[in-house]
């Protein structure tokens, strides 16, 4: 190839591009405390007794590990999985502190320099948007901000251990009420080595005044990080929350097996949004993180609604299907995700709708984008109950692919019990329009531009949907984890 | 225990037997058949694909296998003219159960080289075709396969040399008779060679009301290079009777086929399609409908593979149930790589009444990115606004759902490339909704004029 300037400079760009595209790939130089490989029942008392829990959660882990033991690992999902080692991780890893911080001051500043890399400065976001954070680091939840705030308004928004220390009969209630850790093996798992993770509890009759966030970030080498997650959203509550993740490069697997757990009271409504980025492994599908997630809302009480938002574009491998249980009369489930794979990432991941409800209903929105060698599936279920009359689903899932070497799947359930519901389903996968390129192209639009236009366009339905700091992220995302992918 | 058990045991102590009754060339493969089975289980609720049906319960009970081949007695013969179709005239081929039928039956000589025969007879006298393509795509992994090759005695061969056009349809009359339970094993071998046509149409029918039958056949069909095959096959059978039928096609390049499944009345009824398109710009057309009240249970799984690029398939099923009725549909459409302009559509829509049930899955696997794939699957009722339209013009409730729900077939019966059969089907479906079909078999097989057009076809 000639070096003419134009070559030259293109070539720096892929290069970046393909060099350059993992931008939160560091490592945080912090104390941590790890405790060594392996799993078995002294272990999880080791984890209870560091976390000071009582008795009856302890037994709850125990119940769970041994329920776990009697469990195979899951084959079904379109997913080739590694054999995993579960004896060869740590399960758990935490920042060594010596007392709590009791302002911001006092926050490892090592820790805060991590969240200022990652965008979200805990200052920044206190004094400018008004997101309350709790960042979860390996295992533990480091700080979460502008408590004060919200007690006023009897919201509690804090770390699940500090949930369990000080609010133990709600945790207690509601913990495992959802997924309960006879769910499937990695529930069951997560139930048994959970470390830390948020609690949300929204008050009667309080719409919680801003975004709550949790920032997820794997630091430690060879540690899975579990975190549990419980969010109760009481009558006539509203509460919109925020999730992202990261995790620094590394060559080996990591993996993550977390539990999100929301219950929506009589006309409550919870919107969960989540931009996950985990490191997607290299450009050979060497490292990355093993994504096995299991997130299910219950629509308990009439008229409530849960919405779910996904932006998947990291991870190795993404198993993961957030849920929603229409038990209410009339409640009402989203779901809406875009789920990007590049390189040999893959990803299944779809929802379920499951109607027990009269006049229940659910959208499902769903949009794949597969390039590279990545193998990307939905897969869902839309269960209508015998007396889940009049209800109504609607299922868009599309496919859009960007190699020949890419794959594309769809895997929808459908189980209709009753005679006055009506279920929609449509899917539809196509390869990016040369078309709309050629066009762009003409108009000195870069054809990496142009994909990059034309998927953000595609993806757009979904974006929408997610809250504006998260949104302009998630584009960031879409365009950043395309890069280098044109081939 | 596997259900599966019982049958090795049979067949390990008639053997023998089950050789005498058979030919050579499907002889062979039962040892093999056998080892497969030794521990094998047959797909069962829980299994992927088998959400609703379980095929360990289909074949738990204990029926009569006719493995001495004792010939039919007291065959009816005018009774399959109900299969008859005005207006069509067709080969007609019978089969009693499981053996071919074929004494004092006079049909018009087929087009040269034509051979659709018993395929016990076609061992003894095609030897190096059935060598050549029995049992070779049906994959003995597949334990109802496995079973069939164990167990089928007979069956039909049906082979049309290359460059042959037979004009006149092909059409084969299944007949279910026994006074007790009943399982029957049936085998076709359908061979349509290079630039070659043919219509075959397969018509199932159980004769003995009130007696549990069990059908388990496989199907193995080869088209050739830029030839035309169109397979339709009705199942009219009884609330009694399991059917569990799997049919393996591959398909050449430049091919067309059209395969189009129908379920009228049935007990138990799975149907597997397994298309393999093997060469470029070859089409396929698979197409079914199922229409089921009381108890009736239907349950359709396919699945097209498209090896090769510039293909096109569209694939349509439609359901109405009613009652307790249960239906599934689980479909794949699988692009390999390099299958690129791929044009693959699949779309499946259903009507559920009452407490009927009804289970989908349409799916599709891309592993390549030039394609234009898209699915389909809507559950739904009628829509009460055009009841109510046709309710304020004088037209009774039960007639307009009748309407309506002949209206939401005709998509399927359009499909049908043979218009005699398309007539006849609208009139079956129209009389099944009307829910009279059980009285119109009665009329067509007495009245005179019925069976003297049909003595007349079988004279000519």
């Amino acid at each position: 190839m000639e070096l003419t300037d134009k070559n030259i400079k293109n070539k720096t760009i892929l290069d970046e591009a393909a060099n350059g595209d993992y931008k939160y790939g560091f490592v945080t130089d912090i104390d941590t405390h790890v405790i060594p490989k392996g799993l078995n029942e002294d272990v999880i008392r080791y984890i209870s007794q560091v976390k000071g829990e009582p008795e009856w959660l302890l037994d709850f882990r125990l119940k769970a590990y041994r329920h776990w033991l009697t469990l195979e690992v899951p084959h079904w999902a379109h997913l080739n999985i590694p054999e995993i080692d579960f004896q060869d991780i740590s399960y758990y890893a935490a920042p060594k502190k010596k007392e709590g911080p009791k302002s911001m001051d006092e926050v490892d500043p090592e820790l805060r320099k991590t969240f200022d890399k990652l965008g979200i400065s805990l200052e920044e976001q206190m004094r400018l948007s008004g997101i309350a954070v709790d960042a979860v680091m390996d295992s533990v939840s480091v700080k979460t901000t502008y408590k004060e705030r919200l007690a006023e308004l009897g919201v509690i928004f804090c770390s699940i251990s500090e949930a369990v220390r000080d609010y133990p009969d709600l945790v207690k209630k509601y913990l495992g009420s959802v997924v309960p850790y006879t769910d499937n093996f990695y529930a069951a798992l997560n139930s048994a080595v959970f470390s830390d993770g948020s609690f949300v509890y929204i008050p009667k009759g309080v719409r919680c005044p801003m975004e709550l966030s949790t920032y997820f970030r794997i630091n430690a080498a060879d540690t899975g990080q579990f975190e549990r997650t419980l969010i109760v959203a009481d009558d006539d509550s509203y509460v919109s929350y925020l999730e992202g993740c990261t995790a620094p490069m590394r060559d080996n697997n990591q993996l993550h097996a977390a539990i999100v757990e929301i219950i929506v009271e009589e006309r409550a409504s919870v919107k969960y949004s989540t931009v996950q980025n985990w490191y997607p492994g290299d450009k050979n599908g060497k490292g990355g993180i093993y994504n096995f997630v299991t997130k299910r809302g219950l629509c308990r009480g009439d008229f409530s609604k849960l919405s779910w938002t996904q932006v998947e574009t990291g991870s190795a491998i993404t198993w993961k299907y957030p849920s929603c249980v229409l038990a209410g009369d009339n409640s009402v489930g989203e779901f809406y995700s875009v789920a990007l794979t590049n390189n040999y990432q893959q990803a299944d991941t779809g929802t379920k709708m499951i109607h027990l409800g009269k006049n229940t209903r659910s959208t499902i929105v769903s949009k794949g984008i597969s390039a590279g060698y990545s193998q990307n599936s939905y897969r869902g279920l839309v269960r209508v109950a015998p007396k889940a009359i009049n209800s109504r689903n609607y299922t868009q899932c599309d496919s859009l692919l960007l190699s020949s070497t890419s794959g594309a799947h769809t895997f929808p359930y459908i189980d209709i019990k009753n005679d006055s519901s009506v279920v929609e389903h449509e899917a539809t996968t196509s390869k990016i329009n040369e078309e709309q390129i050629f066009y762009c192209n003409q108009r000195g639009i870069s054809t990496e531009d142009a994909i990059g236009l034309i998927v953000n366009g595609y993806a757009k339905e979904v974006v929408a949907k997610l809250p504006m700091e998260f949104a302009v992220e998630a584009q960031k995302l879409l365009q950043v984890s395309l890069e280098g992918s044109i081939g | 225990m596997s259900s599966i058990q019982q049958y090795i045991d049979l067949y390990e102590s008639c053997s023998s037997a089950v050789d005498a009754g058979s030919t050579a060339v499907m002889n062979l493969p039962r040892r093999d058949a056998l080892e497969r089975l030794r521990g094998a289980k047959l797909p069962s609720r829980g299994d992927e694909n088998y959400e609703i049906s379980d095929l360990e319960d289909v074949f738990a009970p204990d029926y009569g296998l006719n493995i001495n081949r004792i010939s039919a007695a007291n065959v009816d013969i005018d009774e399959p003219f109900r299969c008859d179709v005005p207006n069509m005239s067709t080969s007609l081929f019978y089969f009693f159960n499981d053996t071919y039928y074929d004494d004092n039956i006079v049909r018009p000589a087929l087009s040269a080289g034509v051979i659709v025969k018993s395929l016990r007879e076609a061992g003894e006298t095609h030897r190096e075709i059935l060598e050549k393509y029995y049992a070779k795509i049906a994959p003995m992994d597949d334990a109802q396969v496995a079973l069939n090759t164990l167990l089928a005695q007979d069956g039909l061969f049906v082979y049309v040399p290359a460059g042959v056009v037979v004009e006149r349809p092909i059409q084969v009359v299944n007949l279910l008779r026994a006074e007790s339970p009943l399982m029957v094993n049936r085998r076709m071998l359908i061979i349509i060679e290079a630039g070659a046509q043919a219509r075959l149409l397969v018509c199932d029918h159980t004769q003995s009301p009130g007696v549990k039958f069990l059908n388990s056949q496989v199907l193995e069909v080869y088209v050739g290079e830029n030839s035309v095959f169109d397979y339709y096959d009705l199942e009219e059978s009884s609330i009694d009777t399991s059917r569990v039928s799997s049919m393996w096609l591959r398909q050449a390049a430049g091919s067309n086929v059209l395969v189009n499944g129908m379920t009228l009345t049935n007990g138990f009824t799975r149907n597997n399609y397994r298309i393999d398109i093997n060469g470029e710009h070859a089409e396929t057309r698979l197409l079914g409908m199922a229409i089921a009240d009381g108890r009736q249970h239907v349950d359709n799984h396919t699945h097209i593979s498209h090896n090769a690029g510039y293909c096109h398939s569209d694939e349509l099923f439609k359901y109405v149930l009613e009652d307790e009725a249960r239906g599934s549909f689980t479909g794949k459409i699988l692009v390999a790589q390099g299958a690129q302009k791929t044009q693959a559509y699949q779309s499946n829509r259903n009507i559920c009444a009452e407490s009927a049930r009804m289970h989908t899955k349409p799916q599709l696997e891309i592993y390549t990115d030039d394609v234009k794939c898209s699915h389909g699957a809507t559950v739904g009722q009628l829509d009460p606004d055009a009841l109510f339209y046709m309710q304020a013009r004088g037209i009774s409730c039960q007639e307009a759902r009748t309407l309506l729900m002949q209206a939401f077939m005709s998509d399927i019966i359009d499909g049908i490339r043979l218009e005699a059969l398309k007539d006849r089907l609208r009139h079956l479906v129209e009389k099944r909704f009307a829910g009279t079909l059980a009285q119109c078999r009665n009329c067509l097989g007495t009245s005179c004029h019925g069976k003297m057009k049909s003595i007349e076809k079988r004279k000519n």
